[in-house]
């Protein structure tokens, strides 16, 4: 057997075990296994996955189970026909065999529809919770309509050793304004793999923010395909201790003239954790008058930590404005010595630094009460490791 | 009991030692200028009193109220009742100056026994002190710092040690950068904390800060040693003389070279 036969060995019988679906759905599914099959999973010699090594993911014996998403707040359900119409459509797998494998377990999609012109004020929620020797295949497709707005929350948790492997696909219609967030909490044993695929409309402003605070190996991928005049926000912020694994990877292509993009990811790295930033900014030939803005920094908080941060530029027009930096830091010596004058001790010092860090990450968080949560979470946890 | 003694103190940076062999006696509620010329030792001195790691002693004993303060960490420093008042003031972004504050406040009331503050009662408690500093409200719930003016940095130093009413004012040349409307509110500030129990050391590199808290003794600084000590009228000798009048260059760094 050859090694991608034996690592897809287990994942085609819980793949032939599955209930039928619609035949669309089921001829996708097929296609998807096929394709996961061809290409296994990544190794690091796999220029995508050079920093982030997922042979304990492909060793590990899960059982299938259908996510079961919590949805809130959605907006009447959704016409059936829109999922065959749009599905895998804005996600299509291509080189990425998490994303085939996701499709090869469709089932209980999430389908949000949010009508043209339709404005929708309270956040959607969508929860995921999975439970130990599981895998799930969560997947969501959100569609909104020209001149819609809408936000859309995304939760992850979970107990026990398990693998999510998810997949959200945005269709944003010109003109809309969609806001998503995406906070994962996985269980620290668990594997979190999420690819989030937009497509967004003229003139749409968009933007995505990944809270990734669990999982023992994550992946996240955040890919947006710009339309002219777009306004694309990518954030994330990654806290990671222990022998945590997180690799961000996002793709922002400005395929049109007149698109502004802003992205910031930021880190903070514990113990003996690691963490990946892969930022590629692409600016096609037509895309001229490109606005484009990525950051990335990282709080280094012990000596056994390690980031790997790489921007990745490929501009193809001439009258364009790209800007990036990256930046690897430890907590500053003369903002701790400010706080200790003052009578501040020094662990409590160094909490209060590091979630400042943080904080501007938090503040751009338009939903108050995953705002509030957030900071509460985070002022805790790092009260904690002061006091440790 | 003296509030503070410092005998032959000596320290370095690195290779280079800064302080040769200082001694100071500081008696409570009074003001003591230290002036000289840059690269003299006076922010050195200033930081080794406040705690800043980059210093090393290498001689000599510093007690406070008896006790060897050389021994404690800057938090220790602080809630014992040591201010310094820093030439830079740091921005800390993300951190709100009202959070900021009412931790330090409350973190120095705890060590002496008293109650903490909770959010109301610290806002009634500050807000003479803001007047006092004609701070605005906005400037409280900002980031620590960020964003200030110079004047607005220096302000907030001293709003901060009105807040946490030190027995022991360290300003390190709080009046650079300073324009002479910034100072004389400054001044005023430090002026209104005088009292009999507050002690406070005023360093310096020109005598227009002296002509607004004005001290009971003067040390001149120079080459990381005190060469002259005497009453107010010595820093207006300065003013007349420059440091040259007392046969000291005026910037060492330079001399040295």
């Amino acid at each position: 057997m050859s090694a991608v036969a034996e690592q897809t060995g287990q994942w085609l019988a819980e793949f032939t075990k599955q209930d039928a679906v619609a035949p669309w759905m089921q001829e996708l599914r097929a296609a998807g296994f096929a394709r996961f099959a061809e290409l296994g999973f990544p190794n690091t010699h796999n220029e995508e996955w050079r920093f982030t090594n997922v042979a304990p993911i492909a060793r590990a014996q899960f059982a299938h189970v259908a996510s079961i998403p919590h949805v809130t707040d959605a907006p009447v359900a959704a016409d059936p026909a829109l999922a065959e119409q749009y599905l895998g459509k804005v996600a299509s797998f291509g080189e990425h065999a998490f994303l085939a494998l996701n499709t090869a377990f469709l089932k209980d999609l999430v389908v949000i529809h949010v009508p043209r012109g339709t404005v929708i004020e309270k956040p959607i929620r969508i929860d995921y919770t999975a439970a130990d020797g599981t895998h799930v295949a969560p997947r969501a497709l959100i569609i909104v309509g020209a001149d819609a707005h809408c936000t859309i929350v995304e939760s992850y948790s979970g107990t026990g050793k398990y693998f999510t492997n998810a997949v959200t696909e945005i269709v944003a219609g010109d003109r809309s304004v969609v806001d998503h967030y995406k906070v994962q909490r996985e269980d620290p044993s668990a594997f979190h793999v999420a690819t989030l695929q937009a497509q967004l409309g003229r003139s749409a402003t968009f933007s995505t923010h990944s809270i990734a605070l669990g999982g023992a190996i994550v992946r996240n991928e955040a890919n947006v395909v710009l339309s002219e005049g777009t306004d694309a926000t990518v954030n994330g912020l990654y806290i990671v201790n222990g022998t945590q694994h997180v690799d961000n990877h996002t793709v922002i292509d400005h395929a049109k003239p007149h698109g502004t993009s802003h992205e910031m990811y930021k880190g903070i790295l514990d113990d003996k954790s690691a963490a990946v930033f892969n930022g590629r900014i692409i600016v096609r030939k037509d895309a001229q008058k490109t606005d484009s803005k990525q950051t990335n920094k990282n709080l280094v908080l012990s000596d056994d930590a390690v980031i790997d941060t790489k921007p990745e530029l490929q501009i193809l027009a001439d009258d364009v404005r790209c800007t990036h930096g990256a930046t690897i830091g430890q907590l500053d010596a003369e903002s701790l010595f400010y706080l200790q004058s003052r009578g501040i001790g020094k662990q409590q010092a160094r909490s209060l630094l590091t979630y400042a860090f943080a904080q501007d990450v938090i503040d751009r968080i338009q939903v108050p009460d995953l705002r509030e949560q957030l900071e509460k979470y985070l002022f805790e946890k790092f009260h904690e490791v002061a006091r440790a | 009991m003296s509030l503070l003694e410092i005998n032959d103190l000596h320290a370095t940076v690195g290779e280079r030692e800064i302080l040769k062999g200082i001694s100071l006696t500081v008696n409570p509620g009074e003001v003591h200028a230290i002036m000289g010329p840059n690269g003299s030792g006076k922010s050195t001195l200033a930081g080794v009193l406040a705690g800043r790691e980059l210093y090393n002693v290498t001689g000599g004993s510093v007690t406070y109220f008896g006790q060897d303060l050389l021994e404690l960490a800057p938090e220790d420093r602080a809630r014992a009742g040591i201010f310094l008042a820093f030439q830079y003031p740091v921005e800390i972004p993300g951190v709100s100056n009202m959070y900021f504050l009412k931790a330090a406040l409350n973190t120095i009331r705890k060590s002496q026994g008293l109650e903490e503050l909770d959010a109301f009662d610290f806002l009634t408690f500050v807000r003479d002190k803001m007047t006092l500093m004609n701070m605005d409200q906005t400037l409280l719930n900002r980031p620590v710092n960020t964003g200030f003016s110079g004047g607005e940095k220096k302000r907030n130093e001293i709003f901060q040690m009105a807040v946490l009413e030190p027995k022991l004012a360290i300003l390190d040349e709080t009046d650079s950068g300073l324009d002479i409307d910034a100072l004389k509110l400054v001044a005023h500030g430090v002026n209104t904390l005088r009292s009999p129990e507050r002690s406070m050391i005023v360093v310096t590199h020109y005598q227009r800060l002296l002509d607004y808290i004005v001290p009971d003794f003067v040390h001149v600084l120079a080459g990381g040693k005190i060469v002259k000590s005497g009453g107010k009228e010595l820093a207006l000798q300065l003013e007349k003389e420059g440091y040259a009048g007392l046969g000291i260059a005026e910037d060492e760094e330079v001399a040295l070279a």
